[in-house]
């Protein structure tokens, strides 16, 4: 055929999204400078170690949040449903004296159960995610509630259940399982959506789910397995939780959603889909917990950190704009 | 007086590893109809954005009425009635033709917006243009062609004295490519300067004045029409001559039957429409815009729901009810309308020509093989011609025709037995335009069976083994190519039943 098309390369432009990852990462930076110039208590190991646990949970709630959100998506219920995870959990270890193996497994499973229910009544009902998920929402909510009685369950009984997240499997390194399970679940989530065939499709549906069905995508099927996974972190913050706290407590949880929301958005993931990464979120994460204990440390009032994290998003969500409107 | 309205000179542009534009001239003056033509991703698109305030220049001058002018926004170049109708269209889907052309300029009483002022201004629009629609009907609802029409209608409303169209005519039929062109005739006589984008070469002769050919985003030169042969002009966009080739291998005859469509209704769309698709045939569908023709490409595909009707691949009762039932089946549909439907602009060259054969690239461990990804989309990069400077580009970032391309190129990966081509060359250049009806030729030969609609008739007279025309949902005839001219077909075309 004709002349050689790909002539005049002069290196590939940067890759999108990494821009918002590098600001991400160096306003991570300057705010750990900035407490560790502020306060000598900041830059300990002790409360390092406690930033990374505080950020176990909401971030693995944002980690499967990243998924449902690249697809255009959003998921109301983590918070809730995590909760309801923390509570079954309870009912089968506590209740009906289980193996704490199978507690655990109970639910995780729990929470992809929700997931997969969202992601059905999304994909086949046609229900906007953000109603389908705000109902899941309630339900999860209530259901906890109804479960347990209202009461919290403990799992004081339960030998070494809160070691789960706070002991360490890595002898002479004190850092708790719950940091590292987030790393692992980190990972993996970086995996499935940088490797796999879903991570394709997830992108594929945020970018455009009119042209993904019409090249032969089982568009529906996708959308449930993506909120199944979603559901699977859910399930797996939940664990984290429970052994936090060594109990489940029923009343608990709503608002977390939010939390991991703003998380991914920090990280640069776009709310209008196609656009995201694990590592965005972590960073996210982190920035969120920074934050607030920096802020703690150096005696903030509570209300105020509130106020503080509430413009960090939005001068987040500002320069993704500028720079999108740049180009 | 100087007649001279715009004179761009010395244009340069560069993008990420493209040099869109190497210091491009261009002059139009008033009362004209000047070509802008060139190859897929010569710069025409990108020198008229310029022009329109949509990219920056980096270097270069523009003067307007005699003086030196910077746009650096398209609302600068509105102002000074510079006014462009996109190659993409550029359309809210959910508000009213009416409240389109209007966008940010409606007609108000006090605080209310006067929605009747805003449809009667719309309606006078639409009969100075001769255009029979209705104000208040939504973008959504309309055809392809119809919304080009709107577009035409919101462009003029500024009053413009430029006038840029790109690639106005790719999604229209005859009829209403002739009353844009006497829309045309109009404001020329009106002394608006238009600038006219098209890879219809019988076009240019018709309506322009002069042409201005571009190549590699450069100038090449500016000649008169009337006294310029065609040939010469396709020479020096190509830089070189052009090889014709003839008509379709005479094959597919007696091949065996691969798809068969019994009684297809859907509303008032489709009106129990069959046909049967041999092996190694090119069956092309002829009608108006609106007769009903993609609608049935789309049922076949299972992109819309049907009332009634069976589908039959391999003699086989098939029941397809989304796309991905389709795709198993072993069809492929080249979508007419690129950017909602055809490609993921936002995505790279690579993961869209992977797309719908995303499975057979899943590795062991379920890992994604990305180096088999990056190989098999750059021999499609090759083998169709398409300019960009990696797989890993953007398709938003590719001209309109090699974004095309990468769309047809998804469906030869995904090596399917029957092709649903809708409109294929829509938007592409004349040498790539040959290039792809060896490329139909080649996979019929190979013994695909392919379904092709055009509104351009050599098109269809030219590629298809066998022309089956629609009028108004229904198949209203069906010709062998060696009967085929243009006049039966239009006859039919317009052969309305019941
Ligand atoms: N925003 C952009 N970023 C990067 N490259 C771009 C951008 N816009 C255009 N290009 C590149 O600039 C070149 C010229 O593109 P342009 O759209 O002007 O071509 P064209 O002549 O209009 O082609 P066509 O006939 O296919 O519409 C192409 O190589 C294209 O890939
Ligand atoms: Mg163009």
């Amino acid at each position: 055929m004709k002349t050689a098309a790909a002539g005049r390369a002069r290196g590939t432009p940067l890759k999108s999204g990494a821009l918002q990852q590098i600001l991400a990462f160096a306003s991570l930076i300057v705010l750990v400078l900035f407490f560790s110039a502020a306060s000598s208590n900041f830059f300990q190991f002790d409360n390092i170690v406690g930033i990374l646990l505080s950020t176990a949970v909401t971030g693995v709630l944002a980690l499967g949040s990243t998924f449902v959100i690249v697809t255009g998506g959003i998921d109301l219920s983590v918070g809730t449903v995590m909760t309801l995870s923390s509570v079954m959990t309870g009912v089968f270890i506590v209740g009906m004296g289980l193996p704490v193996p199978i507690g655990i497994a109970g639910g995780i499973l729990t929470g992809a159960v929700c997931g997969l229910l969202s992601g059905l009544s999304i994909a086949k009902m046609n229900i906007p995610p953000f109603i389908a998920t705000l109902a899941m929402m309630m339900i999860a909510k209530g259901l906890a509630l109804v479960i347990s009685g209202t009461k919290p369950i403990y799992f004081t009984s339960v030998k070494g259940f809160s070691d789960i997240a706070l002991s360490s499997v890595i002898p002479g390194l004190n850092i708790p399982n719950a940091v590292l399970i987030f790393f692992a679940a980190a990972l993996l989530g970086g995996l499935l959506l940088t490797k796999t065939i879903v991570g394709r499709y997830n992108f594929a549906l945020g970018s455009n789910e009119e042209a993904t069905r019409l090249s032969g995508v089982n568009v529906d099927f996708w959308k449930v397995v993506i909120y199944t996974i979603t559901g699977i972190f859910t399930g797996i913050a939940g664990i984290i939780m429970a052994s936090r706290l060594n109990s489940a407590q029923p009343a608990l949880g709503a608002g977390y959603e939010l939390e991991a929301i703003a998380a991914v958005v920090i990280g640069g993931t776009s709310l209008s889909g196609g656009k995201g990464t694990i590592l965005g979120t972590v960073i996210g994460a982190l920035i969120m917990s920074v934050l607030t204990n920096g802020l703690r440390i150096m005696s903030v009032p509570q209300e105020w950190q509130t106020v503080v994290v509430g413009i960090v998003i939005m001068l987040a969500v500002y320069t993704d704009m500028m720079r999108r409107r740049k180009k | 007086m100087d007649q001279t309205l715009v004179s761009m000179d010395n244009i340069t542009k560069d993008f990420p590893g493209v040099r869109a534009l190497d210091g491009c001239r261009f002059e139009l003056r008033k009362g004209e109809v000047h070509a802008l033509v060139g190859e897929n991703g010569a710069g025409k698109s990108t020198l008229m954005k310029v022009l329109t305030g949509v990219y920056r220049k980096d270097a270069g001058r523009i003067v307007y009425d005699g003086n030196e002018v910077d746009i650096p926004d398209t609302r600068t170049a509105q102002k000074l009635g510079i006014s462009i109708i996109h190659q993409e269209l550029n359309l809210a889907k959910d508000l009213t033709a009416a409240q389109n052309i209007f966008l940010g300029r409606e007609p108000r009483r006090g605080l209310m917006l006067d929605e009747r002022k805003l449809n009667e201004q719309a309606a006078r629009l639409f009969e100075r243009l001769g255009i029979e629609l209705d104000p208040r009907v939504k973008i959504a609802e309309l055809t392809v062609a119809n919304q080009q029409m709107v577009e035409i209608a919101k462009a003029l409303s500024f009053d413009a004295k430029v006038l840029i169209m790109d690639e106005p005519t790719a999604a229209l039929s005859e009829a209403e490519i002739g009353s844009l062109f006497r829309i045309i005739g109009q404001l020329k006589a009106e002394g608006v300067g238009i600038v006219y984008i098209s890879h219809r070469m019988d076009e240019l002769k018709k309506i322009t004045d002069r042409i201005t050919v571009m190549r590699d985003g450069a100038y090449i030169d500016t000649v008169a029409t009337a006294e310029t042969p065609i040939e010469r002009i396709i020479a020096m966009m190509v830089g070189r001559e052009l090889y014709h080739a003839s008509g379709p291998a005479q094959t597919g005859k007696n091949g065996e039957i691969v798809l068969e469509v019994r009684h297809l209704n859907r509303g008032k769309q489709l009106k129990d429409v069959g046909f049967t698709l041999r092996k190694g045939e090119i069956v092309g569908f002829a009608g108006l815009v609106g007769a009903g023709r993609t609608e049935v490409a789309r049922a076949i595909f299972g992109a819309d729901p049907i009332d009634s009707g069976d589908i039959y691949v391999h003699g086989r009762k098939v029941r397809i009810r989304n796309p991905y039932d389709a795709v198993r089946e072993g069809i492929g549909y080249l979508s007419e309308d690129r950017k909602q439907f055809g490609c993921l602009v936002d995505m790279d060259v690579k993961t869209n020509i992977a797309l719908p054969s995303m499975r057979s690239f899943v590795g062991g461990l379920g890992w994604m093989n990305d180096r088999r990804i990056g190989d098999v989309s750059a021999q499609i990069v090759e083998r169709l011609c398409v300019k960009t400077p990696g797989t890993g580009q953007l398709v938003k970032f590719l001209s309109g025709g090699n974004q095309q391309k990468v769309i047809i190129g998804k469906w030869l990966v995904r090596d399917c037995d029957i092709f649903i081509f809708d409109e294929p060359t829509r938007g592409i250049d004349v040498g790539a335009k040959g290039e792809i009806y060896e490329l139909l030729d080649e996979l019929a030969a190979q013994g695909k069976a392919i379904l092709m609609i055009s509104s351009e008739l050599p098109e269809v007279l030219r590629l298809s083994h066998r022309i089956i025309v629609m009028c108004e949902g229904a198949i209203t005839g069906e010709l062998r190519r060696e009967e085929a001219t243009q006049e039966n077909i239009m006859q039919y075309a317009t052969r309305r039943i019941g």
